[in-house]
């Protein structure tokens, strides 16, 4: 099965970098997978789209993702727009970079048709900033979806964060990868706790 | 070796390997990513070749003219104006008949400006005199440059390769980049059928008047007719060679039953295949003709392919004639001349960076065609303008009314 993911941030913040990351992480795992930008000018700072698909056959189409399996909110400023999460299914996964847990997001309401375990919110801009000392949050932003969909491995994600960066810049990216992994999967295993008991 | 590659990056992998000695580019989007790694190498002497940034599309065409005539295997990419903007150059190289190997990076032409992929570019230069090949995948664009120079090299004449801009210049795909062994094995050195060389002086482009301008042109003519073989020869040679189906004149998918044929060009026959895929599974008889030389026109091949068709063909179109549709669907008519022609229609799709989504194929193969549609068209939007030249006489700027009443002060980015 197809799995399609769509990335929103801005201008400069790594959303295409982040796409490509996924892409060649699912590659080393023998899958097809396509990422690409959402064609525009580039400008710092301005809302961006990119986009990554991954399947166990060749991808044929070329076409931007308008039904997405998960999302990747690289930047929490864009929740206020309505189009951001145009096409996720009901069974659809969210990872937002944030500190600030859904219910202060103002996304509780937004959550409830949802499986509750696959929204998540993410601080990983602070964990760049821990790990890399720069608040790009992209690497960190796929440790966490890999802890939340497993549609790639942590290792992956480590590995193509290593083939696409050196030195420090490897170092602190892959380390804030595993921080966001670690996170992302703590955080699903107290919510999965909460359902329990709730039932 | 496979790899996770962006489109623009493997493409000009694949050029380093075919060894060209000047190369000389201007950038312009979407082609920028193909020279902007290319000089990259260069500097890293990775590659050795003469890098000339230059001042304008025109030069760099000119450039590569001379490199050329000088005996240097040359090559340079550009997209949309700049291709436009080098265009007297473009017909010199032709007319010269200059192995020169470019990428279009196929964009939109303005006013108004629009940096997004349609075909209107390299249509503009479809009679220039160069082949054109275009690429379905980021893997055929990296094949097809190969195959390229051995074609152009072996003719003596100029090769486009056309790839959309963004679609695959700018997608991170899975890519087979051969090595460098693999690709000198396919590509001879470059031996020039004409060279400007000080110790045996000749003149390159001089004059000719009516007693053999004809003449001359029709050399030209018989050289593209020449050219359909050797693409087919060539693509059949590396198959042979790398293990995988680049290039040749059409192909063809599951076209032996079909009811209706849809043709298309470049990264749309993905989607289209797609498309193709969802409707033969709900039981209607359809296939796909993907034309990959549009320049010699293979019109035998594409006679061949659409023999069965009893009921319609569809040529989705990334292109607009205006006053005139579809520039493809016109060469489709000629080539089916003679024979009982089943129905023929035009879709112009993808204008400006439109995506072209399986929804929209599937719901427009599944309806009774126009001989020409617009696919998608805001008929509204449309109407709206209209009616607004009708009702004043200095209504203003079509485009910038258009934007302001989709509410949108500048084009949308993303």
């Amino acid at each position: 099965m197809m799995f399609q993911v769509r990335f929103h941030g801005r201008g400069g913040q790594g959303v295409v970098t982040a796409a490509e990351l996924l892409a060649s992480a699912a590659f080393r795992e023998d899958r097809h997978a396509q990422a690409f930008p959402s064609f525009g000018s580039e400008r710092m700072g301005a809302p961006v789209m990119s986009f990554c698909r991954i399947d166990d056959q060749p991808i044929r189409t070329h076409e931007p993702v308008t039904e997405p399996d998960a999302l990747i909110i690289q930047d929490p400023t864009l929740l206020h727009q309505a189009e951001l999460f145009q096409g996720l299914g009901r069974d659809g996964y969210m990872l937002v970079n944030s500190a600030k847990d859904f219910g202060e997001l103002g996304l509780d309401e937004f959550a409830r048709g949802f499986h509750r375990d696959r929204l998540l919110a993410v601080p990983a801009s602070a964990l760049a900033l821990t790990h890399l000392r720069r608040p790009l949050p992209g690497a960190a932003l796929l440790g966490g979806f890999a802890a939340l969909t497993w549609a790639v491995s942590l290792d992956s994600v480590l590995a193509a964060i290593d083939e696409k960066f050196t030195g420090t810049v490897a170092e602190g990216n892959a380390a804030a990868a595993r921080a966001a992994f670690a996170f992302v999967r703590d955080e699903r295993e107290a919510l999965t706790r909460k359902a329990q008991a709730h039932a | 070796m496979l790899k996770q590659i962006e489109g623009s990056r493997a493409v000009a992998e694949a050029v380093a390997r075919c060894r060209p000695q000047v190369i000389c580019a201007y950038p312009i989007t979407p082609q920028t990513h193909i020279v902007e790694a290319l000089s990259a190498m260069v500097k890293k002497e990775e590659l050795n070749a003469e890098f000339l940034n230059v001042e304008s599309e025109f030069a760099a065409m000119s450039v590569a003219i001379g490199a050329s005539a000088a005996g240097a295997r040359a090559y340079t990419a550009t997209a949309s104006q700049g291709l436009l903007y080098m265009s007297e150059a473009v017909w010199n190289a032709a007319g010269l008949g200059l192995p020169i190997v470019m990428t279009v990076a196929n964009r939109a032409i303005g006013a108004p400006i629009n940096i997004w992929n349609d075909h209107s570019d390299a249509m503009s230069q479809r009679d220039a005199g160069w082949l054109q090949l275009y690429a379905e995948t980021n893997q055929e664009a990296l094949d097809l440059h190969i195959q390229a120079f051995r074609i152009a090299e072996e003719l003596s004449v100029p090769v486009m390769v056309c790839m959309d801009g963004f679609l695959l210049t700018h997608a991170s795909e899975r890519a087979d980049l051969p090595d460098q062994a693999q690709v000198d094995a396919f590509l001879p050195r470059y031996e020039p059928r004409q060279v400007l060389d000080p110790a045996e002086p000749v003149s390159i482009g001089a004059m000719v008047g009516p007693e053999a301008f004809t003449e001359v042109r029709y050399l030209a003519y018989e050289r593209m007719r020449q050219a359909l073989g050797v693409i087919d020869a060539t693509a059949a040679e590396f198959r042979a060679a790398f293990g995988r189906d680049s290039g040749g004149l059409v192909r063809p998918y599951l076209t032996e039953d079909a009811e209706t044929i849809v043709v298309a060009l470049g990264s749309v026959l993905g989607t289209i295949k797609d498309a193709v895929d969802e409707l033969r599974a709900a039981g209607m008889k359809i296939g796909v003709l993907g034309i990959t030389t549009f320049r010699p026109f293979p019109a035998e091949a594409v006679r061949e392919a659409l023999r069965t068709v009893r009921q319609r063909i569809v040529v989705i179109e990334r292109a607009l004639a205006p006053g005139s549709g579809g520039i493809v669907t016109a060469d489709i008519r000629t080539a089916l001349a003679g024979r009982l022609t089943p129905h023929i229609s035009t879709v112009i799709a993808g204008l400006g960076g439109r995506a072209v989504t399986r929804k929209s194929l599937c719901a427009l193969l599944q309806a009774e065609l126009e001989p020409l549609t617009f696919l998608d068209l805001d008929t509204g939007l449309v109407d709206r303008e209209l009616a607004r030249m009708r009702a004043a006489r200095r209504s203003g700027p079509s485009p910038e009314n258009i934007l302001r009443d989709l509410g949108i002060t500048a084009s949308r980015i993303g």
